[in-house]
């Protein structure tokens, strides 16, 4: 801490401090860190606990002043009648099959552009990359327009197509993603099965593919949780109730049960967050990779 | 000759590579074109026209740019974005920052903190919103009976007033910072320890290295985050619309949703993609400003 901090620039002046010893210093800023980073954790966790607090009650004690951590009685037929009140069943399945076919499409895309700009040499190459760097640029909003209008003259509005087919191109975030994992791997390797005799397709599938599984997790990974959870696209594409994913359920839950039913809120809320919280728990070390080899190296 | 020979073969191998590269990138080159370049175009054309999808477009010109620089409501979805984006990236830049730096200080459990810290990052943008508008109820909200109880304030009616509902919304930008303190954190174990040691000898403390060592490194990641962080406030939409659905009194009618109204609300395709061009406009200007000034305060190492 600033307590060390030299006075004066030519003579040393550490070692006449007896009382703030190095170790101690040391201690009572780890002390000081701990209070301060459990105190942030609290504040980050409150939200959770309380909403799961929320969904496990009865009405009556909803609306409870000062609230109530414990609920007098488990609620659990909360997440029933949540899921009775509207079909969140068909919504989740939905979802599924939209999230599915949009990690399907990012893993079958995504790392054969990216290998091509790690490893293969062309004129053109680094102004085409750049170009894709750019269109994480572009706010999907200028695109969303002219796509709908497109989608609905071919008849395909209120079908999931819009929301999976453009996965099936590559995402520039992954391709970067990939890309940046792709060239830590030697290209020696490359360099070798050339020798004997492979093509680039096969170096890419056998060599590639199998030696990058951490960076194609962490591409399924961010490709689930970002349709998963997409609102937007699905509020323009989907009408009909019987295409509805779980977010366009839920902003409708609001609607058609008032504001009050809080309870049965957060219980929706929580079966729908589940998916994304289970994956990341158990994922977490893919999470945090991928997030580090695009935002670090990048 | 046989050198001759040996370099048309490399000029064949090289051939070879490069249809390669074609093939290999023809995925992305179809979608730049057919989900991209395309509709970037047609936007532009659209912006130029009044179109309602049931009948034909009908070109106006510069009409539709005109009448958004007299609408009112045009210029307070910018406002409102503005102040948000500006609340927002500055503030979550300085506490993940902080929040970093703590959990870099070699302790231990820094797995399970960064594993809270990220957890709010990984719920969906609208079960965020319902809970939020939970929290923040004005009676029954949690944040305000803490404020009550701990420092015998009473809160505001947040969401439901015209001043605090952007404050809401930052507020609630802070609990999703778990992305950038990752970022931040593994940015901070990269930096080489060398420079600690040597900074050390030279009888540098803590603030000291800090602010000479620490900080110059971290400023290409806050860099990063600067235009991710400008870039995706600027699209914020799902809070706006479960949340208050622009109110109240239009006080948080975010561009993105003054869009989405006019596009698929009011069918005013036309003016919407404007709009969608004056976005992207707006959006590329900053990012050039922020560009221009990282010459002056971005480090980048020499390599």
């Amino acid at each position: 801490m600033p307590i060390t901090q030299k006075q004066t620039p030519s003579i040393p002046s550490r070692s006449i401090n007896f009382f703030w010893t190095k170790s101690r210093t040391k201690l009572f800023g780890d002390l000081i860190t701990y209070l301060i980073i459990s105190l942030f954790s609290i504040v980050i966790l409150i939200p959770v606990l309380w909403m799961l607090s929320t969904a496990l009650k009865p009405l009556s004690e909803v609306f409870l002043f000062p609230p109530r951590w414990i609920p007098s009685k488990l609620m659990w037929e909360n997440f029933i009648k949540a899921f009775t009140f509207l079909p969140f069943g068909r919504y989740f399945a939905n979802t599924s099959l939209i999230t599915l076919g949009a990690v399907v499409g990012q893993l079958v895309s995504s790392p054969m552009v990216a290998f091509a700009f790690a490893r293969l040499r062309a004129r053109n190459k680094e102004a085409i990359f750049i170009l894709i760097l750019a269109t994480m640029m572009l706010p999907w909003q200028v695109t969303m327009i002219p796509l709908f209008i497109g989608y609905k003259t071919i008849g395909l509005v209120d079908t999931f197509v819009p929301l999976i087919l453009p996965n099936f191109f590559g995402g520039a975030f992954y391709i970067f993603l990939l890309r940046q994992f792709f060239l830590t791997i030697s290209p020696e390797l490359m360099d070798a099965a050339k020798v004997d005799g492979c093509g680039y397709f096969s170096i890419f599938f056998r060599i590639y593919l199998p030696l990058s599984k951490p960076a194609l997790a962490a591409v399924a990974i961010f490709t689930f949780m970002g349709n998963w959870n997409d609102f937007m696209g699905p509020l323009v594409y989907l009408s009909k109730n019987d295409n509805w994913t779980l977010t366009l359920g839920l902003s409708r839950f609001t609607g058609m049960y008032g504001t009050t039913a809080w309870n049965l809120l957060m219980a929706a809320s929580l079966v729908t967050v589940l998916p994304c919280i289970l994956l990341f728990f158990f994922a977490q070390r893919y999470f945090i990779q991928g997030i580090v080899i695009t935002g670090v190296k990048g | 000759m046989n050198i001759a020979k040996q370099k048309n073969k490399l000029g064949i191998l090289a051939r070879k590579e490069e249809r390669a590269f074609y093939l290999f990138i023809t995925p992305w080159l179809i979608g730049f074109f057919v989900f991209t370049i395309g509709p970037i175009l047609a936007s532009l054309y659209f912006s130029f026209n009044f179109y309602d999808v049931v009948s034909p477009a009908r070109w106006v010109g510069l009409q539709n740019y005109s009448d958004m620089m007299k609408d009112q409501l045009f210029w307070q979805a910018l406002k409102v974005t503005g102040v948000y984006s500006v609340g927002s990236v500055t503030l979550g830049i300085l506490a993940s920052l902080a929040i970093a730096l703590l959990l870099n200080r070699d302790i231990r459990g820094v797995a399970v903190f960064r594993t809270v810290f990220y957890l709010p990052s990984v719920i969906s943008g609208v079960a965020v919103s319902l809970l939020w508008m939970w929290l923040l109820n004005s009676d029954f909200g949690m944040v305000n009976f803490l404020l009550w109880r701990i420092f015998h304030i009473e809160g505001p009616s947040w969401l439901m007033n015209r001043l605090w509902v952007i404050p809401s919304m930052v507020l609630m930008s802070m609990w999703s910072i778990g992305g950038s303190i990752v970022i931040y954190l593994a940015r901070l174990q990269g930096i080489p320890t060398q420079y600690y040691e040597a900074a050390e000898i030279d009888g540098a403390g803590y603030w000291s290295r800090l602010l000479n060592i620490t900080l110059p490194m971290m400023t290409p990641v806050i860099f990063f985050n600067m235009i991710t962080g400008v870039i995706g406030s600027f699209q914020v939409f799902t809070q706006a619309y479960v949340m208050t659905n622009g109110g109240p009194n239009n006080a948080s009618l975010f561009y993105v949703l003054y869009l989405y109204r006019n596009a698929f609300r009011y069918w005013r395709m036309g003016y919407a993609s404007a709009q969608a061009w004056i976005l992207f406009l707006i959006l590329l200007v900053l990012t050039a400003l922020l560009l221009s000034t990282s010459r002056r305060w971005v480090y980048y190492e020499a390599d």
